[in-house]
């Protein structure tokens, strides 16, 4: 194995670490502040990715597209919490579990209704297709690159947001103590309504992102959500920190565990069985470090002490 | 003879046709479980559309069409196929897709003496040992696609193929089907996950490995990510795929990443014979939109079906499978009839992507493999 594809495999582990951030984020948040768990949250992504898919095909720009996906997402997810969930805040989980279930069902029926069956069609847009040359001689597509820039933008601006501004105190207040704040005369309902618009518009950039180079169909955020889930219980339930480091080593993991372990097993097996040893074993990994990470920390690597 | 008895004979004679269609005083039940939601929808949509195509287009009154949707999900299909044996007491059962969920229902439907006739799903299990006299395949073998893609492989020239596909039965019946009739060497074997959307560790692992061709099956949406990531790369060598990442139905979505990509299929709308162009026409004037090869595959179930009826009864069991082992019905495919393990011995094309207007499309540029039947056949004996 060459030096150049382990760095291009690198750049690969990165780019779906940023993106799996961007649904971590508004996950993570939701959890944190309001204390919900939203199975929902695919579904935000796949709304975000059918905006986009028929705003571009509308108009024929990309740009629109995003920001298409930005708002309906946003859009949708205030509606959702406005209408259903802000209904769920006081029971228990696996209410909320199974409400935000019967939503994922509600959306893709609706999807399908509204688009019919069949994948849409949404490309990258021509300024950012094709491949680049990197220093070192590694030929990366260029819109990949694009994508782990804009993730790394986007943590960058969260972290702000979180860290420096009047709704970041009031975010980080409610994750602490939602009776004080509301004591203090925080209107927390509009807080929350805020945060899971904010979370929603994040899965939906995310499924526009994606879904250019991906497939826009009914069910896409289903697949992503687990590895979102995956991501904020290694990363500590309501730390953005947390949500960034833990996406970043699930990407690492998922693209290195893949490309590494078939080689090692071609050692002493012949290759065929290799890669289907391997690849089986490879889709294991990150299960595999989330358990590792629960025994050494029970609440993640920057959770909150229990 | 004067005009009035004329028009009495013809009347007599419309009765007598009338009377003789009538011979089945009960209808015939059907039933249909086919995947009508979630991801793979569009599949089961089409089946469904180009079977009721030809049921509606037979004129036929006395069939009974039970349609239910599986999800996709096997514990579903085994419990609507419970209710449509027991409950609706069906005669014939058709629809399922999916190769994990045909495993599911046919072999204890097939026992309780209902006859399968499979539109698309072509697992190697009931090609071989587990064939059934009750258990009729109307689509394809799992792995003719593939081996049609190895014999063109050969024919191009190539030498050193990467090959992938997702790890569960019917990818690796896919690459088995590729290696069993390609005879260059691989550059490399890679299985990716079922669902997986993302390609680009593989297509790294592509540009490393110095082959000359890609060999992929990823049916439905994993092939859609593929191909476009693919183009994207910049990897420039060429694709070969089974028709599954092609369809009609999903070739929108790539767009124009998927020009002049071959890939391999029993069906195309091109296929030049009159049944051929009679069904792309009311397909397309019935539903809008242009047919896939899974609405062909239900177009010819269905036509199947109606080809026995009209010569037996379901209730006559023995006389009815002959009829069904027979196919005397037009295919879309042209040429079609059964093997020994009552799956198809049918050609298998070539097609490659093309653009016609503003609709992304195929058309057949040669013969894979003529009258091509399966391997497994000689395993079966009923």
């Amino acid at each position: 194995m060459s030096l150049i594809l382990f760095a291009e495999q690198v750049l690969n582990g990165l780019q779906l670490g940023v993106m799996l951030f961007l649904m971590a984020a508004g996950l993570t948040l939701v959890f944190g502040v309001m204390g919900l768990i939203n199975l929902a949250h695919g579904s935000l992504f796949m709304i975000g990715a059918f905006a986009a898919a028929a705003v571009a095909g509308a108009t024929g720009s990309f740009l629109l597209a995003l920001m298409a996906a930005l708002a309906a997402a946003a859009a949708a997810g205030a509606l959702v919490e406005l209408v259903v969930i802000r209904r769920l805040y006081n029971r228990d989980h696996l209410d909320q579990v199974l409400a935000t279930f019967a939503l994922i069902l509600i959306f893709s029926e609706g999807t399908r209704w509204v688009f019919g069956s069949f994948p849409l069609f949404l490309n990258i847009p021509d300024y950012l297709a094709g491949p680049v040359t990197l220093p070192g001689g590694i030929q990366y597509p260029f819109y990949r690159l694009t994508l782990i820039l804009i993730g790394l933008a986007v943590a960058l601006g969260l972290f702000l947001l979180i860290s420096r501004t009047r709704l970041g105190i009031q975010i980080r207040a409610g994750e602490n103590d939602r009776e004080m704040i509301a004591a203090l005369g925080i209107n927390i309902s509009g807080l929350y309504t805020i945060v899971f618009a904010l979370g929603a518009a994040l899965a939906g950039l995310a499924g526009a992102l994606v879904g250019a180079i991906q497939s826009v169909q009914v069910g896409m955020g289903e697949p992503v959500l687990i590895l979102a889930f995956v991501v904020i219980v290694i990363g500590g339930i309501g730390s953005i920190k947390g949500a960034l480091i833990g996406s970043i080593l699930v990407g690492l993991t998922d693209t290195l565990g893949g490309l590494l372990l078939p080689e090692l097993f071609r050692q002493f097996m012949d290759s065929s069985a290799a890669s289907s040893a391997g690849s089986a074993l490879a889709s294991m990994l990150i299960y595999i470090l989330m358990a590792a990470v629960l025994i050494v920390r029970p609440t993640g690597l920057f959770g909150a002490k229990a | 003879m004067t005009l009035k008895s004329l028009a009495m004979a013809a009347s007599m004679m419309a009765f007598g046709t009338a009377a003789l269609g009538d011979t089945h005083d009960d209808a015939v039940r059907v039933g249909m479980i086919t995947t009508l939601s979630g991801g793979g929808a569009g599949l089961g949509i089409d089946v469904r559309d180009g079977f009721m195509l030809a049921i509606a287009q037979s004129g036929l009154e006395n069939i009974e069409v039970i349609i239910e949707d599986d999800q996709r999900r096997p514990d579903v299909a085994v419990r609507l196929s419970d209710e449509m044996i027991q409950s609706h007491d069906v005669d014939v059962m058709t629809g399922i897709i999916w190769s994990n969920l045909a495993m599911a229902v046919i072999p204890s439907a097939v026992a309780q003496d209902v006859i399968y006739l499979s539109p698309n799903a072509g697992p190697s299990q009931l090609a071989g040992r587990g064939c059934h006299p009750n258990y009729f395949n109307v689509a394809w073998q799992n792995d003719a696609l593939h081996e049609a893609a190895g014999a063109y492989a050969n024919s191009q020239g190539y030498t050193n193929s990467f090959i992938l596909a997702p790890n569960y039965p019917a990818g690796q019946d896919a690459l088995t089907g590729y290696k069993r009739m390609y005879e260059g060497g691989l550059a490399g074997e890679l299985f990716t996950e079922l669902g997986q959307t993302d390609y680009a560790s593989e297509i790294a692992q592509i540009r490393a490995s110095g082959a000359d061709s890609v060999f992929f099956f990823l049916p439905g949406g994993m092939g859609i990510a593929f191909v476009k990531q693919f183009a994207d790369s910049g990897v420039d060598i060429p694709l070969i795929g089974p028709a599954f990442s092609f369809d009609q139905g999903i070739l929108q979505a790539v767009g124009a990443d998927a020009l002049g990509i071959v890939n391999t299929s029993q069906w195309n709308r091109d296929i030049d014979n009159p049944t051929n162009a009679a069904f792309v026409e009311s397909f397309q004037g019935e539903y809008g939109r242009l047919p896939s090869l899974y609405a062909s595959q239900g177009f010819d179930t269905a036509n199947l079906l109606i080809s026995a009826l009209a010569v037996a009864d379901p209730s006559d069991g023995d006389a009815f499978r002959a009829a069904l082992a027979a196919a005397d019905f037009d295919s879309t495919r042209g040429d079609f009839a059964f093997g020994p393990n009552q799956h198809p011995i049918q050609d298998i094309y070539v097609r490659e992507v093309i653009q016609d207007g503003d609709v992304f499309t195929n058309r057949i540029i040669g013969v894979a493999l003529e009258d091509h039947g399966d391997v497994y056949a000689t395993e079966c004996s009923f």
